[in-house]
């Protein structure tokens, strides 16, 4: 049997009170509903770099704006379960790839002319459904303490070989890579793209399933590894991030036009379910803008604008330099044979 | 936890049925909406059908993930056991200096979200194998989960059986492994289930570490397809329940409750005290220091641009208080006609609820969440995405938390008490606000506490459920550090940390404080 209560200071019963108090106070407050003039942003790019420009677009026009962060296919495969009751007004991915998805199911609105006229032609959707941001360039990292720049292979397709056996890490969820595996499919037929995706599997061996980009380029800098595949910018904001000392790794380009050498568009577009319209045109123009393509260029995304008139940030190599394959975005399509190509190998 | 359970309540009082019958309906709907993930479950599966369970559930890949889950799960148990017994001796049984700072500090790994601590350690030696790293970090995470029922098991167990031991000549050693274990090995069972049932629901250090466990599998399938993810929790949910049904097959006996205060011990010579010190000052460096000191580094390294901006912070806090305080209020809330309930008498219909509330340790944070989104985009899509989901989580999620609180304070209130203040004419009430809540202070704050701490640092459901919009502290440091930007993650570890440290405090204070109580309470990472 318990033993007798002793009494509590009276101060210390009343305590009891507080957490009571707090929640009736808290729940009163707390759980309002949502404000119906935001709008509402399912956001796949860098949370830093899409806070820095959400916070210029909202200086600039007084619109607020609510963001939904997360990987983007999850964004793209939740918008398709949501269908016409998706909370979104505006979907923003690394990778257009899942732009074209979208729009394949007709869940997109058309952007309007004036903002697709502030990026290339060729960096839009055709039908004119989304909009170019942003362009990023697929390359090897390497450690520099093991490798030197000549033994590098000059190809994509050269990472299969049996010589890269424990010394390369792949991240098949990340979605960075789909567009090269699409393009390698296109240039050299699917047989010889899954049978390209299998020596992948063989050589990273325990290392086929990394995260993403970040977790590659960061495990080739310590030495983990020796070899990656990433896009640029991702080299940029590590050393950014860590400094240049603790730098212990170097970007490679691959011969120019090989397929593994792809420009991927980072891109946005509207819902058509959506019910801020007018707002959501407003945001892409900002994106697209020069007002909106300097903040990616000054921030730390390290990405390449795409309007003609932004200079990229001066640490980058031009774009104009770069000799990636020349598909478009359009001519790589969605990244469903990309997807069904990692489950034929078996990597995810 | 069942083993916290008292064995009965005081004895039975036949009194206003009507109200004795209100306050059972009461626990049995909370037990209902407790259970309500399960069912969710269960028809989340059925739509996925048997073909998909097969294909996701049949496949290598599956002993491959069970092997590593339980392989871990072992390691930690055996490692947190030890560790933790051990720090109860030193700090119940032995002339440590300063016992109440060790008590303090060795506890205090659960202010520290074991995300946090496999960012520290897997920025601070990123060398290490992820079964290595993980053991290394789930051990220096969950070793207070043993050493806290076993230093409260040692307090009310009475010293003079070990003082026999040695006036008949037993030598320590002998006499802690036929004295003082046996003591104790309920209280290490008990702390050894908990701590395998944090090492199944975990998900943010494995991901960190790049250990694979079921909860880790779900989310990556989560992203192609949520139909597997839910066929994924099948096994996860049967391996809790299995743990749980081990715990209540063990045999219990109850302590000896002559429990005397703290009787001076034979003071060790001063090499032993020396080394006990040096011990727990290199596992408080490893557990406490590590991540607090890589965290530190990580706020000194970074440049202006990469730390967030003041105001996102401070927002981030709110929305983390707010929504851990309504979950606490809400738990400790439900948690009070259950507790009531089982203590007034011991039916079977009482019995099975109490029970099945406790069902909800075994199922982990990701599992509770999944269901939720299935119940929201099919039957309610109203609360879709809405804050009221994520509360309805971590209430269902820590529930068990408060109810052992709770229940522990209501059985000090004796049924006389209540009785004299309706004699005296007050109403009923009234009785309730001036007699009864005020002696269930103590357990409705630690209950609060305690649920509160958990929510701060929870990060899986929280990644599924939060609303649009809206960033907690977790969720924040978690996008922050799965992009590699540690010194714009670090902040928001370091407020955490610091949030569920003053809760942890008040902890401390009730679990030392046995004049009130002599039962000791879980407490999950």
């Amino acid at each position: 049997m318990p033993g007798p209560p002793t009494r509590l200071p009276r101060r210390l019963r009343l305590l009891a009170l507080v957490p009571l108090a707090l929640v009736g106070a808290l729940l009163i407050s707390g759980c309002g509903g949502v404000e119906s003039n935001v709008l509402t942003i399912y956001n796949a790019q860098h949370e830093q770099t899409t806070d820095a420009l959400i916070s210029a677009f909202t200086k600039a026009t007084g619109i607020k704006v609510r963001v939904l962060n997360n990987d983007e296919d999850v964004l793209t495969a939740q918008i398709e379960q949501e269908g016409p009751r998706s909370p979104a007004d505006v979907v923003y991915t690394e990778n257009a790839n899942w732009l074209a998805q979208l729009d394949q199911r007709g869940l997109l609105a058309k952007v309007d002319s004036s903002s697709r006229a502030q990026v290339p032609a060729q960096d839009n959707a055709v039908d004119g459904d989304w909009v170019g941001v942003s362009a990023r360039v697929s390359v090897l990292v390497y450690n520099s303490h093991d490798l030197r720049p000549s033994q590098l292979p000059t190809s994509v397709l050269g990472l299969a070989d049996p010589r890269w056996k424990g010394k390369i890490e792949i991240a098949p969820a990340e979605t960075d890579f789909w567009p090269i595996i699409v393009s390698v499919a296109r240039t050299k037929g699917q047989a010889a793209a899954l049978a390209w995706l299998k020596g992948l599997k063989v050589n990273a061996g325990s290392s086929d399933d990394i995260p993403d980009n970040e977790t590659l380029t960061s495990d080739v800098n310590q030495g983990t590894t020796q070899l990656a595949l990433i896009n640029h910018y991702y080299w940029y904001r590590l050393r950014a991030e860590i400094g240049a000392s603790s730098i212990h790794s170097a970007l490679a380009y691959f011969a120019p036009g090989d397929p593994g050498y792809v420009e991927d568009i980072s891109g946005a577009a509207i819902l058509k379910s959506s019910r801020h319209q007018s707002d959501a045109q407003a945001f892409l123009s900002f994106l697209t803008s020069s007002a909106g393509q300097a903040v990616l260029a000054h921030s730390e995304s390290f990405e390449y604008p795409l309007h003609p008139g932004v200079a990229a940030n001066p640490q980058l190599t031009p774009l104009s330099e770069l000799h990636p394959t020349p598909f478009t975005p359009a001519q790589l399509g969605t990244g469903l044979l990309a997807e069904q190509l990692l489950r034929q190998a078996g990597l995810i | 936890m069942a083993s916290w359970l008292p064995a009965g309540g005081p004895a039975p009082r036949a009194r206003r049925p009507g109200r004795e019958r209100l306050i059972v309906g009461a626990g049995a709907l909370v037990a209902l909406g407790l259970l309500a993930p399960l069912v969710l479950l269960g028809l989340d599966a059925r739509d996925a059908g048997w073909g998909e369970i097969h294909r996701v559930l049949f496949r290598s890949r599956s002993v491959f993930l069970l092997r590593h889950t339980v392989v871990l799960c072992l390691l930690v148990a055996v490692f947190a056991a030890v560790i933790g017994t051990a720090a109860a001796w030193c700090t119940e049984r032995s002339g440590l200096p300063a016992r109440r700072v060790w008590t303090v500090l060795l506890v205090l790994p659960v202010a520290i979200p074991d995300f946090v601590v496999g960012y520290a350690w897997h920025s601070f030696a990123p060398a290490l194998s992820p079964l290595l790293a993980s053991t290394l970090v789930m051990t220096l995470g969950t070793y207070p989960l043993v050493y806290l029922p076993v230093a409260a098991a040692l307090r009310r167990a009475d010293p003079a059986m070990e003082e026999t031991a040695y006036s008949l000549g037993v030598g320590p050693v002998r006499t802690f492994f036929r004295v003082t274990l046996p003591l104790v090995r309920t209280a290490v069972l008990g702390g050894c289930v908990l701590v395998v049932l944090t090492v199944v629901s975990e998900y943010g250090a494995f991901e960190i570490l790049r250990y694979q466990t079921f909860t880790t599998e779900i989310f990556t399938e989560f992203q192609f397809d949520s139909q597997a993810a839910g066929a994924l929790s099948i096994p996860l949910v049967m391996l809790g329940l299995l743990v749980l049904s081990i715990d209540a097959l063990v045999p219990r006996r109850t302590a000896a409750r002559t429990a005397p205060r703290r009787v001076g011990v034979p003071g060790s010579s001063v090499r032993v005290t020396m080394a006990m010190v040096l011990v727990l000052t290199a596992l408080v460096g490893l557990g406490v220091g590590v991540p607090i000191g890589t965290l530190a580094y990580w706020m000194a390294q970074s440049h202006q641009t990469t730390l967030p901006a003041a105001a996102t912070l401070a927002s981030a806090t709110w929305t983390t208080l707010k929504y851990s305080a309504i979950g606490a209020g809400v738990a400790v809330a439900l948690a009070l006609p259950v507790a009531m309930m089982s203590f007034r008498r011991t039916t079977a219909p009482r019995l099975v609820i109490d029970r099945a509330t406790f069902v909800t340790q075994a199922v982990p944070g990701v599992v509770v969440a999944l269901s939720l989104v299935f119940f929201a985009t099919y039957y309610a899509y109203g609360l879709y995405q809405s804050s009221l989901l994520l509360v309805a989580a971590y209430v269902v999620l820590h529930f068990p938390l408060a109810l052992v609180c709770v229940k522990s304070s209501v059985a000090q209130v004796p049924a006389r008490l209540t009785d004299v203040g309706r004699s005296l004419g007050v109403g009923p009430m009234a009785v309730f606000a001036r007699v009864t809540v005020p002696l269930l202070a103590p357990g409705l704050i630690a209950g609060f506490c305690l649920v509160f701490l958990t929510a701060v640092t929870e990060l899986t459901a929280t990644l599924v459920l939060a609303p649009i919009g809206v960033q907690t502290l977790a969720t924040q440091f978690w996008a922050f550090q799965s992009e590699v930007a540690y010194g714009a993650a670090a902040p928001y570890a370091l407020v955490m940390v610091g949030l569920a440290a003053i809760p942890g405090a008040v902890l401390g204070l009730w679990f030392d404080r046995e004049r009130y109580t002599r039962r000791p309470v879980p407490i999950a990472a």
